[in-house]
């Protein structure tokens, strides 16, 4: 089972807790992981990557295992600490202030 | 006794004020999607437990909310805003073409006659209409094949950001973008003319017979009197007789014909408000003095309504889809601020109180009249 944490809103958005788990099929990969969320979450569609092209939005990041993944591509394969479910995949609210 | 609902979309959230018909005791109902940017928020004339809200931010992108109940329960519907064919490309700042990209929903209007059906003007600018309550948009590209690409977005950005139903003509629609100008369809939305003869003032356009890249701010019709259109333009207070065919000035005596949003009298079709903003500089009322104005002949004569609202000192400004009116007997008016407050007056504007005066920067007011 894949763990995934949410923002805030995104949390509210879908009527989740901070933590959801989602059953992946596959190599996975953060594009894996955002096609299995926003099946089971369709409320989350377009809010983590842009429906026209698939990016993700620009203040979205990925972070997982202590690093930011963010800018690598999203077919890459995960860590395996967050493939076998030890660790969650982040999806984080950049911070965008001033 | 009636009831009359204000739907409040601000800068962090949706409120709803409810009160009876006496309208002097506001219940306050939110924040609802707190912490979102609600660029509009309307009800069904059809049905008026249904309402939609635009919800967005800069994080996590466009969000159509749905309520089949006054607002008590919410369901997030879909918002897959594709443009139709080959989106193409319009004016750019710098003059070159730029591909068209969708950013957000400026506009929820719902149909007169089916609570399902309900259109959205966007950014970049285009109309979209759902005919199942909010869940699947299509695109209506005849308004972007009127010269779509000559538009060139204002500072706020190329949005679609009013749009007038008309119930005596059901296929004609008016729309209104920023700074591309005013359009009409009378085919229902499948085709589009700019309607924008007259529409001249200095240091906007060079071209005075410019068919698009007029700054329009708002456009207001009464329901009874079809043809007959309002418009506060980016400078100018504008009237057309013929259904935007032609336009003429009406900004009289007005102590400044900027401003952002125009409305009508709900009984009295020549009775029309708008509020004068100082400048495209200096986005505030001048000398600090918060005044709604009102013509009771359809333009050029004013008033200023004065009694409850702040006449020294105040620095707010009054978007362009936040001011609405009630349908009671006596006339009910409401506009929300940049600071925050939501006036309402209860006699067509000669008095005023504020329902509240600390929300988010209020980007948009509209208000349901319930029996």
């Amino acid at each position: 089972m894949i763990r995934v944490t949410l923002p805030y809103h995104l949390r509210n958005l879908a009527r989740v807790g901070k933590e959801v788990e989602l059953q992946i099929e596959g190599p996975v990969t953060p594009s894996a992981i955002l096609t299995a969320l926003e099946a089971q979450y369709p409320m989350l569609l377009g809010t983590i990557r842009d429906q026209a092209t698939g990016h993700r939005r620009p203040f979205i990041r990925f972070f997982a295992d202590g690093q930011d993944l963010s800018h690598q591509s999203p077919e890459t394969p995960l860590p395996e600490a967050v493939a076998n479910g030890t660790l969650p995949f982040l999806v984080v609210g950049a911070m965008a202030g001033g | 006794m009636s009831t009359v609902r204000v739907l409040v979309g601000t800068r962090k959230g949706a409120f709803i004020l409810t009160a009876d018909g006496k309208r002097d005791k506001w219940s306050v109902s939110g924040p609802h999607f707190a912490g979102w940017e609600i660029y509009h928020f309307n009800g069904s004339p059809a049905d008026p437990q249904r309402l939609y809200a635009s919800q967005s931010t800069g994080w996590f992108g466009q969000v159509i909310q749905r309520s089949n109940d006054g607002g008590q329960n919410w369901e997030a519907v879909g918002n897959t805003f594709a443009y139709e064919g080959t989106p193409g490309t319009h004016q750019w700042y710098d003059g070159t073409q730029h591909p068209w990209e969708f950013k957000r929903v400026w506009r929820l209007e719902p149909s007169l006659t089916d609570p399902d059906e309900v259109y959205a003007g966007v950014e970049d600018a285009a109309l979209f209409r759902s005919r199942d309550g909010g869940q699947t948009w299509q695109e209506l590209p005849g308004l972007r094949a009127v010269k779509g690409h000559l538009w060139q977005p204002g500072a706020g950005g190329m949005c679609l950001h009013t749009l007038v139903l008309d119930k005596n003509q059901p296929n004609r629609l008016y729309a209104a973008i920023s700074a591309a100008g005013a359009f009409r369809s009378d085919d229902a939305g499948q085709t589009w003319r700019p309607i924008n003869k007259g529409l001249v003032a200095n240091g906007e356009l060079p071209d005075p017979a410019a068919e698009v890249g007029h700054c329009v701010h708002c456009i207001a019709m009464h329901p009874s009197r079809s043809g007959v259109l309002f418009m506060q333009k980016h400078w100018d207070v504008m009237r057309s007789d013929d259904a935007g065919d032609s336009w003429h000035e009406v900004s009289g005596n007005l102590p400044s014909d900027f401003g952002f949003p125009i409305a009508v009298h709900a009984h009295e079709p020549e009775t029309i408000f708008v509020v004068p903003i100082k400048s495209d500089s200096e986005h505030y009322p001048p000398e600090g003095k918060l005044r709604v104005y009102r013509s009771r002949s359809g333009g050029q004569e004013w008033e200023a309504l004065t009694q409850g609202l702040p006449q020294s000192d105040c620095y707010v400004n009054v978007l362009r889809s936040a001011m609405a009116v009630d349908t009671l007997d006596q006339c009910g008016v409401y506009f929300g601020t940049t600071g925050g407050q939501v006036y309402a007056s209860a006699d067509a504007g000669d008095h005023w109180q504020p329902i509240v005066r600390d929300l988010p920067a209020v980007l948009s007011v509209e208000v349901q009249t319930l029996p």
